[in-house]
């Protein structure tokens, strides 16, 4: 089994790939399409800003690729962010892999960013078993839509996660979200 | 619901505990990683690592450590101590380290909160501050305590989050070591200031300051060292309690 995670220069590449890892599954860190085509699974990780993370994706052409794999893909935080139509954060146009989709802010008028363990809600798909407190830490959110598979509460509700046919994507960390993190991503690893 | 975060907190030299630990099944309480591991599993949310190392040597121990330990836990982790330029933050982020924090580095040159923003995300910048109650006023010190600023506080605190500090991590002198609660007056006035999670540090003993703090005050997170590293509060023992207290608790 071949987990790619994809290296555009946007932070938190080795403990998403030290998660996997504990799972006793090895992941490499690339950037090269071939070795991302050839994946049974990729992921999408990302810290940082919106702005400059996607014109990374597209110096590096990652843009063109990711919409078109076929194998399940995981986007993280700002990898879930991306994988959008657009975001607010530097008034960036995403992938549109979740078409229509648009991340806005927190209001300022509440603590941000939304940072800490927070619960899910109204789980579905690969997060239906999973309901206990996960890692966020964000200040851009989706709202809710048809393609939520998960919620949470911080303001108001929010998409905690996203599917679109082969497409995953979680606002939280679940690399960093314990033992319920790894479940999810044992869950993921099953969707073959 | 946002649960209220407890943070176990490790000073580090040369790559090793400091603070005498004396905790309980612990093989090598000097090894940081296998302490993180233990505080890991007991429920901690969060860790803290403080670099007190001087050294240029220590430095590089230091990153090996992170390394370490973000291959150990699944958990997010904050790194603080002589971290002066984007370079050093970037090297320990790129070793694991979830959040960097800064303190005396960040009032000598202010702009290094922006830069470290703008680089890495606000989420990634906590802004340490040691401030302790002279004549009325909340002085903010440097260097661990060693030298007094003509920073107030709160004046301080509000520039570092326009700044771009995503986090504060607070520590009052006065309380820290004192093991008689929380400074819960500027922690209130600290969190009608700004907009950003707080952590408050320094001044905890036992349980019901952790209980006092949260009900208190507005802050996200406590954070506290010997307590734990000595067994005299035991996090799950800590978690059951603060949740019959009506406290959101992971």
């Amino acid at each position: 089994m071949k987990v790619t995670i994809i290296d555009y220069g946007a932070g938190n590449v080795f403990s998403v790939k030290a998660a996997f890892e504990r799972l006793g599954k090895n992941a490499i860190i690339s950037a090269d399409a071939e070795e991302i085509k050839s994946s049974d699974f990729v992921v999408f990780p990302g810290v940082g800003h919106a702005e400059d993370a996607m014109a990374q994706l597209k110096k590096s052409q990652i843009d063109l690729l990711l919409p078109n794999l076929k194998q399940p893909v995981m986007g993280i935080c700002l990898g879930m962010q991306l994988m959008c139509q657009h975001t607010e954060e530097g008034d960036t146009d995403g992938l549109g892999i979740f078409e229509d989709l648009k991340v806005i802010k927190f209001d300022p008028k509440y603590k941000v960013p939304h940072m800490g363990w927070n619960n899910l809600i109204d789980t579905k798909s690969i997060l239906e078993d999973v309901n206990e407190d996960v890692y966020f830490v964000h200040s851009y959110f989706a709202p809710i839509s048809k393609y939520t598979i998960a919620s949470c509460q911080y303001q108001e509700k929010f998409s905690a996660a996203l599917q679109k046919d082969n497409f995953f994507a979680c606002q939280f960390h679940p690399e960093k979200s314990g033992e319920v993190g790894s479940k999810i991503l044992t869950n993921f690893l099953k969707q073959i | 619901m946002l649960k209220k975060r407890i943070i176990p907190c490790l000073d580090i030299k040369n790559g090793r505990t400091v603070k005498g630990i004396n905790f309980e099944g612990l093989v090598d309480a000097g090894d940081p990683v296998e302490l993180a591991k233990v505080y890991s599993q007991n429920g901690a949310d969060e860790l803290v690592f403080l670099d007190i190392t001087a050294t240029h040597e220590g430095r590089k121990t230091m990153l090996e450590m992170v390394k370490n330990v973000a291959l150990s836990i699944n958990i997010p982790f904050t790194v603080g101590g002589g971290i002066s330029s984007v370079e050093d933050a970037a090297l320990l982020l790129k070793n694991g380290a979830d959040k960097i924090s800064v303190n005396s580095s960040a009032v000598k040159n202010p702009n290094l909160i922006k830069e470290l923003a703008q680089k890495f995300g606000n989420q990634c910048v906590v802004i340490a501050i040691d401030a302790k109650l002279i004549n009325d006023k909340w002085k903010v010190f440097l260097n661990g305590g060693r030298i007094e600023t003509d920073l107030e506080l709160f004046a301080w605190a509000k520039e570092a989050v326009n700044l771009g500090a995503g986090e504060i991590l607070f520590t009052s002198m006065d309380h820290d070591g004192t093991k008689n609660g929380f400074a819960i007056e500027a922690l209130k006035k600290m969190s009608e200031i700004v907009n950003v999670p707080i952590i408050a540090s320094g001044g905890c003993g036992n349980m019901q300051h952790f209980k006092d703090v949260f009900l208190e005050s507005k802050v996200d997170a406590s954070l506290a060292a010997s307590v734990f590293h000595f067994g005299e509060i035991k996090i799950p023992e800590l978690k059951t309690y603060l949740k019959t207290n009506k406290i959101e608790i992971r």
